[in-house]
Parts: structure tokens; C-alpha cells; sequence
């Protein structure tokens, strides 16, 4: 075997070590996958992005066998499910990830559940889907470093387009029809990227042309904080507005006064 | 009670000796008051009056009454550089960097809660005893005031932090008083003095708030407490309490360590949960923008049943001569409301009317021995707090997983079945309670032992009861419906306001027609001198 010599890999003659080639062979193939990726129409821009094509074949193999019933056998949609092609990754990275996919209950919405599938089997569907025609990827690393956004521009930019239906801080709430916003707490800050970009069910799809990534973030730094803030009065009463307060009023207001206004009647006699 | 006595004369000599007053003291100290714990209930309410006075006097010295914008570089990070108004910076300010200003903030909040919910309560033991009647109407009209100036003021105060949730109901109030046909729209440029939001709203407010209805309150709370003390309280029925006397405890010094007590219990009680709970964290609702609105936006509770009477409200409108009424505001926020406070202001003058009596009464009565007027108020709450429900429609439908849509369809029909129900089951227990009453007296109290006589025959054992309980049993008045007095007098002539007599005879029936006497003492006798059974 003849060895290759190339200089620019800064390598030493001396220290050339005999997986070189392989490595070069490697590094080169990724250029140019990079190069492709970056060039190439974009259809399979993102099966390209570090995805292998086993990854598909094996997410093609789990979406027949466990999704296929109402998304079709080519996602292209049923009668029980929207055709998938188009959606992107984004979207099903979200739908499995929360659990929501595979649909399972017959309410007025699917609901959150504990995910069916690990993060390997769904990045594979994720790639499967993302295969078949572009969409909105899952985000990356970067764009959801929250760590130096702008709490408060995140909090005004939220109030005006989320908070009618997640409530002021997120506690979730009540839509039409039996349908909810649901709580935002727990989520993961790359669940609440993807559901802004994806818009699932009747939520609205908040694209990068209405609203740059950076306003993402702060939403997300703005929800991640109220999440984990210290109440500094006290009991948050579940952070729903004034109907618990009135509960806990009557109750624990005037209901111990009361009990005070008895016990004092009875030590009159 | 001669040591009481002691005392009262005791400071009686020290004030005479300054004052020469001893003759009005003596009096004072001895004046007797009645004592239960359902009479406490008003004093909760004045006594979170006055935490509210102490309270509001403490946040008026940082509050500023202002919408002129500023931006916000407080302690609260997660507002740091936002635009706002005065008055909710403020708010802030009062919240994250005045000592003690939070709890003074809660304390505020809670106690005004209080405040009104201890109205309510009291409103209730004055009803369903019935202790509005003569003399004592006109405390009752100006409780009616005082609770529905409770409700002015507790909104006042909820919009002064100018926070999104506060902004959101002055909205609603706004879109009420455009819904007044004609004048709507003026009446609106006049409050918020030009456009929503204005620049002047949260001033007016806020010398409605601190000057204006807290100087009617202390007028009228003066006044109805001194009614109080003149007409002397009411009493529950018992062996030798009568219309004419009041049996108690003197004034001083009893019913003032008593009285004296309960402030700080109830000062305590408020204290304890305002440090223990937030109330209104304006600083998670951020600040008031018109464009901004956030899901399951409520009001206070005290403003709940309208909350739920415009949420409940089919969308009717009317259009005539190119106007548009729109019947889901008016009817909801205007009509409904007037309706009930009218209603409740008037009650005493309907029942007096109804029963034609014309006595005082200081005597309570206990609630089954009215059942039509028990009936009555458990239908009007049965309505209330329904509305009140259908005010957090949308914490029920996310709380049960059900649709907003159905659940506002069955608030619809509810509204109009329960309450009927509400008051004929009420009014039927009542029955059946003085039925058992009657029982009672007449053949003692079941004992659940079985005796078998010699025949075989099985029979209860029943107990006699006391006198006492059988004074407490017979006491009241059952009464008759009124006859209906003939069409003509004794001369012939047909009597004037015939149409009038012949509703109230027919209202009367209604309201005592269903009725369970009280053994009379003859009936008593004759079952004690036959001997048992
Ligand atoms: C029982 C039928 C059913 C099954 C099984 C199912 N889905 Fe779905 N899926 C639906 C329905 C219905 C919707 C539409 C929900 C809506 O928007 O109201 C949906 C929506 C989606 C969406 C969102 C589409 C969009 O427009 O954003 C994705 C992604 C998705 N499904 C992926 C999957 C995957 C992946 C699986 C298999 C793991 C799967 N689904 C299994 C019924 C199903
Ligand atoms: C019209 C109402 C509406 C608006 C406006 C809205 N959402 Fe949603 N959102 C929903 C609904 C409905 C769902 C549930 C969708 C589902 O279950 O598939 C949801 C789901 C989500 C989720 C997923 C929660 C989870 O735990 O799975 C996140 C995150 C989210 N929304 C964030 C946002 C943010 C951020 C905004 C503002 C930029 C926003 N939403 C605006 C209605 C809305
Ligand atoms: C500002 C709120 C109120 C305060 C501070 C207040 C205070 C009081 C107090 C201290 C008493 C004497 C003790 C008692 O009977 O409980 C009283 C009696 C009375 N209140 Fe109120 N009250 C308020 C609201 C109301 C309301 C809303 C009503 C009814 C519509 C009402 C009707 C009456 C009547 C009729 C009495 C005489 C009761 C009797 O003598 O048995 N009050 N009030």
C-alpha cells in the first residue's frame, strides 16, 4: 500500500500515524458533504446535516410500523392524519419528543405523554420525515443559548404573542371546544423553540419572518426564569390570577375568623 | 357581675372627676350587648376596615398616581429597562424596594378580600334571622350601600397598579358603560377623560379610591354602628329575652376586651395569611398595554358574578334607528346587577308589605320558622354563586378537561333551574324541620330505644324534653296568610286600590300558605295532663 504524504494536514513525516489516510479520507468527505450541503438544492438539506442515510432507512422502518396507519405509507396523509411531507424535522422532534406522536387518545387534542420512542429512534424519524421534503429543522446549540438574552424584552414580546393563550406566566389555559394552551414550565427550551416554529394543532406557527430567533430566545429566557423564580410572597397559588386568591380568602381568611368568632361565642357561656 | 359593675363605676369616677361626665359613661359602660358569634361577623367586617385604612395610609406615601411613562430600573430584574407607567413602576418600587411594602401590599389585598367577604356573611345572618326588620330598616339600606360601594371601591383599587390584568378590566368597564344606550359613549369620555386608556383614569381613581368612597364608608360605618348601639342589638330567642329588654354583657368591661381582642385576631389572622401567600403579583403580569391581554383574565371574586354574567351571556344585540344595544353587555353588567342590588336594598319594605306587620322585632327568628323568606335568600345565593362560577368558566373547562363551549350551555340552564329548585328544597327542609320541632314538644324526643309491651306490641321510647327547649320550640309566631278584605266596605262603595290588595293577598299566600303552627299551650296541656301517649 502506498503511503499518501500530504503536507497540509501539518502532520510530521515522523509522527504520521497509519490511520492518517483515514483521516484525511474522512475529513475530505465531510468538506465536500459540507460543501454539498451548503450548495445543493435544498430538498436533502437536512438528511445531509451529519445524518446518515441507515438513520433514515431506520426511521422509514419505525414510521411504517408506527405511524403509517394515519399519516399514510408515504406520509403522505390519511384521513385519520395531515400528510407529513413538509413539515420538517422541527415538527417531528416536537410531536415525539413530548410524546404527543403517536396519537393515541380521541380527545378534542393530543395530549403531552411520556415519549414511545428514545432520542435515537426519534432523531431517526425526525431524519426520515425531514427526507422527504424541506421544513423547519431542529434547532441547534446555538440557537437556543438562551444564557445572554433579554429577560424583560422576552417577557413584553410574550405577553403580546403568547400570554392570551398561556396565561401571564405561563400556567396555560382554557380554548374553545375543549382545547387548551398547556402550562409551559416543564418544557425544555428546544420543545418551545420547535412548538414556535411548528405551531402545533391550534397554535399559531411563529416563523423566523415574524419573529427573528433572537425573540425566541428571549421568550425562552423569559419562561425559563418565571419557571424557576422564587415567589417573593409567598405561596404562588398556582399563578392563575385572582379566582384562587378568592378561594383561599374565603377559606383561609374569613373561614379561620369565623372559627375565631365561634370558639370566642363558646367561651362566653 | 357586681365585680363588672365595680369596674364600669370604677372608670365612671375616673373620667367624672375630669369631665364630669359620669352620668353618659355609666350608662355606656353598662349598656348590654348580646352576645353570639354571628354578631361578630360585622365586626370582621369593620375591622378589616380599619387594616384597610392603616394599610392604604402606608402605600399612599410611595404610590404615584400617574400614567406619564418612565422606564423601570428597579430591583426586579425581569422587568429591568421596560417602559411602564408611573403608577405601576410604583407599585414595584412599593413591592421590591420599600421595607416592608410587600406585606403592606398583601395585607391590603387580602383584608379587602376579607372585608367584602365578611360583608357578605354578614348579610346573610341579618337575612335569614331577620334582623332588618322595624326598627332596624335603615341599617339595612345602608348596608346595601356599603356593600355595593365595597365593589366600586375594591375595582378602583385593583386598577391603581396599572398592571395588564387591571388594564384588562378597565377595558371590560369601559365596554360596559359604552353599551348605555345614548349616553354611553359621553359617560365614557368623561371618566377616562378622552380615549381609552387616557392619561387621567388612574388618578380619578385613585382619589375615588383613597379620599372619596373611604370617607362615605366612614360616614355611613359611623352611622350604622351607632344605629346599632341606639336601636340595641337584636337577640336570639331564649327564656326571658323579650322585645323589650336586651340580655348581654356590659359594654365595658366585656364586650370591650372581647371586641378589643378580636382586632388583633383578626389583624393576625389577615397578617399571617398575607405572609404566608401572594395575592396580585403584579410583576409576573408586567405592565398595561393596550395591544396585551392574557388568558383567564378574572377579577377580584367580589366582581366575579359579573365576570360570569357577561361570560354567560348569549350574544344578543338589538338594532333599531342605526343604533346597535348590545344586550350582552347591558343585560349582563348593567340590568342583571341593578336588578339584584335593587332587590336586596328593597327586601325589608317587600316583607313588611307582604306580612302587613307592623311591629318592631328584636327577637330573631331561627331560619326554619320563615321558610318562604329562608326559601328566598337560599335562591338568590343558589343564583349568585353561579354566576360567580360562570365567571372561572375557563379554570373548569382546563381543570376537568371539558369544553369552555358546554360548560358556558350548562351554566345557561342552570341559571334558570337551580335557583327555583334551590328554594323549593330549602323551603320544604324548613317544613320538615318545624314539623320535627312540633314533635318535639308534643311527644319528647326519640330516644332509638324500642320497648316491647306486654301485649307485644313494639313502641320508641320517647323522652321529655326540657322547658326551656319547649319554650325555645313554641315561642314564634306562625303566620297566617292575609285575608283578602271584600271588594265593597260596609257602605257598598267599591274599595280603592283593589288591583293592589288583591297582589298582596295573593303574594301573602305564596309566602305563607305552606305552614307548620306551633303547638299552643292548650295542645301542650292536654298531652301533659293525658299523660304520655
Ligand atoms: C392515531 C393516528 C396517528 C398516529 C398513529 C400518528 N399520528 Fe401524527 N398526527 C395525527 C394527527 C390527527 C395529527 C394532526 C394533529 C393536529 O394538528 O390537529 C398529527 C400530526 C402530526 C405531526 C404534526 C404535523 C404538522 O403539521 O406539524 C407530526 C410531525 C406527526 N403527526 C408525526 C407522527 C409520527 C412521527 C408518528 C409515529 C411515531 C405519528 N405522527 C403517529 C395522527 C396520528
Ligand atoms: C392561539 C393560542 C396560542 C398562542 C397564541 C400560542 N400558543 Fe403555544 N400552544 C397552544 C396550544 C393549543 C398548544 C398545544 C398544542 C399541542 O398540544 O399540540 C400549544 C403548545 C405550546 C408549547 C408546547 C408545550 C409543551 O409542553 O408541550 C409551547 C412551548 C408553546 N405552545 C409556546 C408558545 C409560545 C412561546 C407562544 C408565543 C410565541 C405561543 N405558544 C403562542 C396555543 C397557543
Ligand atoms: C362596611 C361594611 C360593614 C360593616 C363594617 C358593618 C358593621 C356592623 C357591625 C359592627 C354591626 C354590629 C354587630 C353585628 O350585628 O354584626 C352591624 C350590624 C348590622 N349590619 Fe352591618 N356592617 C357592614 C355591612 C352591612 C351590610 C352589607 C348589611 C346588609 C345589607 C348590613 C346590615 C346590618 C344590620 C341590619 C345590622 C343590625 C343587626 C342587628 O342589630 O342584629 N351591614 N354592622
Amino acid at each position: 500500500m502506498r503511503r499518501l504524504t500530504v503536507p497540509w494536514t501539518g502532520l510530521t513525516r515522523r509522527r504520521r500515524h497509519r490511520f492518517a489516510p483515514l483521516v484525511v479520507l474522512a475529513a475530505a468527505l465531510g468538506v465536500t458533504g459540507g460543501l454539498y450541503t451548503a450548495l445543493a438544492p435544498s430538498p436533502h438539506a437536512e438528511a445531509a446535516s451529519g445524518v446518515s442515510t441507515a438513520s433514515i432507512d431506520q426511521g422509514r422502518g419505525l414510521f411504517l410500523r408506527n405511524c403509517s396507519s394515519c399519516h399514510g405509507l408515504n406520509a403522505e396523509g390519511s384521513s385519520d392524519g395531515p400528510t407529513l411531507i413538509g413539515v420538517g424535522a422541527a415538527a417531528v422532534d416536537f410531536q415525539v419528543g413530548t410524546g404527543r406522536m403517536p396519537a393515541a387518545n380521541v380527545g378534542p387534542q393530543i395530549v403531552k405523554k411520556r415519549p414511545s420512542f428514545d432520542a435515537q429512534q426519534t432523531a431517526a424519524l425526525a431524519a426520515y420525515v425531514a427526507s422527504l421534503a424541506p421544513g423547519p429543522a431542529i434547532p441547534d446549540k446555538s440557537q437556543l443559548d438562551y444564557t445572554n438574552s433579554d429577560i424583560a424584552k422576552g417577557g413584553e414580546i410574550y405577553r403580546t404573542n403568547c400570554a392570551m393563550c398561556h396565561n401571564f406566566a405561563g400556567s396555560g389555559g382554557a380554548l374553545t371546544l375543549g382545547k387548551f394552551a398547556p402550562a409551559l414550565r416543564g418544557t425544555s427550551p428546544r420543545h418551545m423553540y420547535e412548538a414556535m416554529i411548528t405551531g402545533p394543532q391550534s397554535m399559531p406557527v411563529f416563523s423566523d419572518s415574524t419573529m427573528p430567533a433572537k425573540d425566541k430566545r428571549e421568550i425562552i429566557a423569559f419562561l425559563r426564569n418565571s419557571a424557576k423564580e422564587p415567589g417573593p410572597g409567598g405561596l404562588s397559588l398556582g399563578k392563575i390570577g385572582p379566582v384562587s386568591e378568592g378561594g383561599v380568602g374565603w377559606l383561609f381568611g374569613l373561614g379561620a375568623l369565623i372559627a375565631c368568632a365561634v370558639w370566642l361565642g363558646a367561651k362566653a357561656r | 357581675m357586681a365585680m363588672l359593675e365595680k369596674a364600669a363605676a370604677q372608670v365612671g369616677g375616673t373620667i367624672d372627676d375630669r369631665f364630669g361626665a359620669a352620668g353618659w359613661i355609666k350608662k355606656t359602660a353598662r349598656k348590654v350587648f348580646p352576645d353570639h358569634w354571628s354578631f361578630m361577623l360585622g365586626e370582621i367586617a369593620l375591622y378589616s376596615f380599619i387594616i384597610l385604612l392603616l394599610t392604604g395610609t402606608f402605600l399612599t406615601l410611595w404610590f404615584q398616581p400617574s400614567q406619564s411613562e418612565v422606564v423601570y430600573h428597579g430591583a426586579y430584574t425581569p422587568l429591568q429597562g421596560l417602559k411602564m407607567s408611573q403608577a405601576y413602576e410604583s407599585t414595584l418600587r412599593i413591592s421590591f424596594d420599600v421595607r416592608g411594602g410587600l406585606i403592606m401590599r398583601q395585607i391590603h389585598h387580602w383584608a379587602a378580600l376579607i372585608f367584602v367577604s365578611a360583608m357578605v356573611v354578614h348579610l346573610c345572618r341579618i337575612f335569614f334571622t331577620g334582623a332588618f326588620r322595624k326598627p332596624r330598616e335603615t341599617n339595612w339600606i345602608i348596608g346595601t350601600i356599603l356593600l355595593t360601594l365595597a365593589l366600586i371601591e375594591g375595582l378602583a383599587g385593583y386598577s391603581l397598579p396599572d398592571d395588564l390584568l387591571s388594564g384588562t378590566g378597565l377595558r371590560i368597564t369601559e365596554g360596559v358603560l359604552l353599551s348605555l344606550p345614548l349616553v354611553g359613549t359621553y359617560l365614557s369620555y368623561f371618566l377616562f377623560g378622552g380615549q381609552f386608556p387616557g392619561d387621567d383614569l388612574i388618578a380619578r381613581l385613585y382619589t375615588a379610591h383613597v379620599l372619596l368612597i373611604p370617607g362615605i364608608f366612614l360616614a355611613l360605618i359611623t352611622v350604622h354602628v351607632m344605629l346599632v348601639w341606639y336601636q340595641k342589638h337584636t337577640q336570639y330567642p331564649l327564656p326571658g329575652r323579650t322585645e323589650k329588654n336586651a340580655v348581654g354583657y356590659p359594654f365595658f368591661p366585656v364586650y370591650t376586651a372581647k371586641a378589643g381582642g378580636f382586632f388583633f385576631i383578626t389583624f393576625g389572622v389577615t397578617a399571617l395569611l398575607s405572609s404566608v401567600a401572594t395575592i396580585n403579583p403584579i410583576w409576573l403580569f408586567g405592565p398595561y398595554k393596550p395591544g396585551e391581554v392574557s388568558d383567564g383574565t378574572q377579577p377580584d371574586w367580589y366582581m366575579g358574578f359579573l365576570e360570569g354574567s357577561l361570560r354567560m351571556m348569549p350574544p344578543w344585540e338589538i338594532r333599531a334607528w342605526g343604533y346597535t344595544v348590545p344586550m350582552n353587555v347591558l343585560v349582563p353588567a348593567l340590568i342583571v346587577p341593578g336588578f339584584m342590588f335593587t332587590a336586596l336594598g328593597l327586601y325589608p319594605f317587600i316583607e313588611r308589605w307582604v306580612t302587613g306587620d307592623d311591629r318592631e322585632h328584636h327577637i330573631l327568628d331561627r331560619p326554619r320558622n320563615v321558610p318562604t323568606r329562608t326559601g328566598l335568600g337560599v335562591l338568590a345565593i343558589s343564583f349568585w354563586l353561579i354566576l360567580l362560577a360562570g365567571g372561572a368558566n375557563d379554570l373548569f373547562a382546563i381543570t376537568f378537561h371539558l369544553s369552555i363551549n358546554s360548560i358556558t350551555r350548562a351554566f345557561q340552564v342552570l341559571i334558570i333551574v337551580i335557583p327555583p329548585i334551590s328554594y323549593v328544597v330549602t323551603k320544604r327542609i324548613c317544613l320538615g324541620l318545624q314539623r320535627r320541632d312540633r314533635e318535639k314538644v308534643l311527644h319528647g324526643r326519640e330516644t332509638g330505644i324500642i320497648q316491647r309491651l306486654p301485649d307485644g306490641e313494639m313502641i320508641e321510647v320517647h323522652e321529655p324534653i326540657s322547658d326551656t327547649e319547649k319554650w325555645m320550640l313554641t315561642q314564634h309566631l306562625s303566620r297566617r296568610p292575609l285575608e283578602l278584605e271584600p271588594d265593597t266596605d260596609d257602605n257598598g262603595i267599591p274599595r280603592r286600590r283593589l288591583l293592589l290588595s288583591k297582589a298582596r293577598a295573593r303574594v301573602s299566600r305564596f309566602y305563607f300558605e305552606d305552614r307548620v303552627e306551633p303547638p299552643t299551650p292548650a295542645e301542650v296541656r292536654e298531652i301533659e295532663t293525658s299523660g304520655h301517649h
